[in-house]
């Protein structure tokens, strides 16, 4: 994993020859150019990119967190939470792209919401391909990632905390807020992470679901070692990417500790 | 409150399993297009039974995720007991970068095992992508789920129990093979299975290690998708779905029993 990911660093620093092979002599234009530096001017054109991706990303992370976080409270408090919980992440385990593909089968123009809307005499929707189809998509994608950390920290809160700023007077939101939220918060930022890193990593939702409509950097990534065949400037795209994920992570280890890492899985 | 939380729930699971039973419901539909319901059919299930190249696919897709995991799971095996049994230096960064392809985006993974792949055969002429480069891609990542499981039950592990079977005149193989194996033996079953399923469902990493003859399920899936999909599509999902929720509530049993 670690000779791969050196080969990657040395290719991001060279140059694009003919055929899409790899020339010297070393240079940082792949970067520069990423970062909108071209010789022509500023060109914030990737830059962009990776501010949607970040967005994107954002988005998703928080939408997940008002589906799963109220869906954690309920299995824990359920008394079928062992059969919940299977039900959460069985869909995980179907294969990933019969997921995605399904989607399309709901949203195309003469799919499910469709179909449905026709049976009250509703006019069709344009859902797919679109933006919104690409975040319904990674939402559901996600969202067992997110409740599995959540549901294990639910579980370990101790509601006596929560009992005793009732009794002391606090309202119900407010005891809530102090009392219990804080004790599920590493469960919460572990899967904010799980559902974070890979959501900005994406590019097989945004591709089948945007048809090409939505680019993330990950379809740059995919785009520059596929059709462009530019694998230099795709390995510094790539490295951008995982310079942030790995910042990213790192700060997480230095907080939560290895004890942190481990609620990652 | 008690009732809005059971509402959302239901709401939840609603969308978690409404695109699986669109799938399974059009499997069944004898229309070819669209998914207006023309009645019951499993003219697309023979289809799909009758066509040699699924069968190839579905062959390439259990060689890859069966020796991936074979290699993951005894190379995982021997990562975690080396952590946790030496001392050595830079063993905290080890330990950090095993958590790294657990959380990194897979197509950073894919693209540069593409890269590797294309550099050592410019140099060497071997590793032409094939079956053997999507499985050398599988264990990469497959590695280091195993070692992080098997690492979590070694924790558990009480050292006294080594210490005995030391006392007790046993070797450091027969220790291992008697004490130390059977006692993290879940762990390791445990691991191998997620190391299994994760090849079996893998995209990404497929999508950039493979060649031309190695093509597997999802690598079809995504082409058909991109094509425009007939019913067998549907069919062969109906399948893979009903495969891994079985695999998935046949492991639990497993596990359950231990």
């Amino acid at each position: 994993m670690v000779v791969p990911a050196l080969f990657m660093l040395v290719a991001s620093f060279l140059q694009r020859g003919p055929h899409g092979t790899l020339i010297g002599p070393l240079t940082l234009a792949n970067y520069l150019r990423f970062f909108g530096l071209t010789e022509t001017g500023f060109d914030p054109l990737y830059l962009l990119i990776l501010a949607r991706s970040v967005f994107f990303a954002l988005v998703v992370t928080l939408l997940t967190l008002l589906l799963g976080y109220p869906l954690a409270f309920a299995i824990a408090q359920s008394r079928y939470r062992e059969l919940l919980l299977l039900l959460v992440v069985l869909p995980f385990w179907t294969n990933f792209l019969i997921r995605i593909y399904a989607w399309i089968v709901i949203f195309q123009k003469k799919g499910v919401v469709n179909a449905f809307l026709g049976m009250f005499g509703l006019e069709p929707l344009a859902l797919y391909p679109s933006w919104f189809a690409v975040y319904t998509a990674t939402v559901y994608t996600y969202l067992p990632f997110l409740v599995l950390p959540v549901y294990t920290a639910v579980e370990r809160v101790d509601w006596t905390l929560h009992e005793a700023a009732q009794d002391l007077g606090a309202g119900r939101f407010r005891s809530f807020l102090h009392a219990v939220w804080p004790q599920t918060l590493p469960g919460v930022v572990a899967g904010v992470l799980l559902v974070f890193i890979p959501a900005l990593g994406t590019f097989v939702i945004s591709d089948l679901l945007g048809a090409g409509r939505v680019i993330l950097i990950g379809n740059v990534i995919q785009q520059q070692f596929g059709v462009v065949r530019d694998w230099a400037f795709g390995s510094a795209a790539a490295y951008v990417l995982m310079g942030l994920v790995l910042l990213g992570l790192w700060l997480y280890a230095r907080r939560a500790g290895e004890e942190g890492l481990d609620r990652l899985i | 409150m008690r009732l809005l939380l059971r509402i959302h729930t239901l709401l939840v699971l609603f969308f978690l399993y409404l695109p699986i039973a669109v799938i399974v419901v059009l499997s069944f539909n004898q229309s070819r297009f669209g998914v207006q319901w023309r009645g019951f059919t499993t003219a697309w299930y023979e289809k799909l039974f009758h066509n040699p190249r699924i069968a190839l696919y579905a062959e390439n897709t259990l060689v890859v995720a069966l020796a991936s995991t074979l290699i993951a799971t005894v190379l995982g095996t021997l990562l975690a007991l080396g952590l946790y049994r030496y001392r050595f230096r830079g063993k905290g960064l080890l330990r950090f970068l095993l958590y790294v392809p657990v959380v990194i985006p897979d197509i950073v993974m894919g693209v540069a095992l593409l890269l590797f792949f294309a550099w050592i055969r410019e140099a060497t002429g071997f590793f032409r992508l094939s079956l053997l480069t999507i499985i050398l891609g599988h264990v990469t990542y497959q590695l280091a789920y195993v070692a992080l499981v098997v690492r979590s039950r070694l924790a558990s592990l009480d050292p006294a129990l080594e210490e005995a079977a030391a006392d007790l005149g046993a070797g450091g193989f027969a220790t291992f093979r008697y004490v130390t194996l059977p006692l993290i033996w879940p762990g390791v079953l445990a691991g191998a299975l997620l190391a299994f399923s994760l090849s079996l469902d893998d995209f990404v990493i497929t999508f950039f290690t493979a060649g031309p003859g190695s093509t597997t399920l999802p690598l079809y899936i995504f082409g058909s998708v991109k094509r425009g999909v007939t019913p067998e599509i549907h069919a062969l999902s109906s399948i893979l779905i009903a495969a891994s929720m079985a695999g998935v509530l046949l492991g639990r049993a497993l596990l359950r029993r231990r």
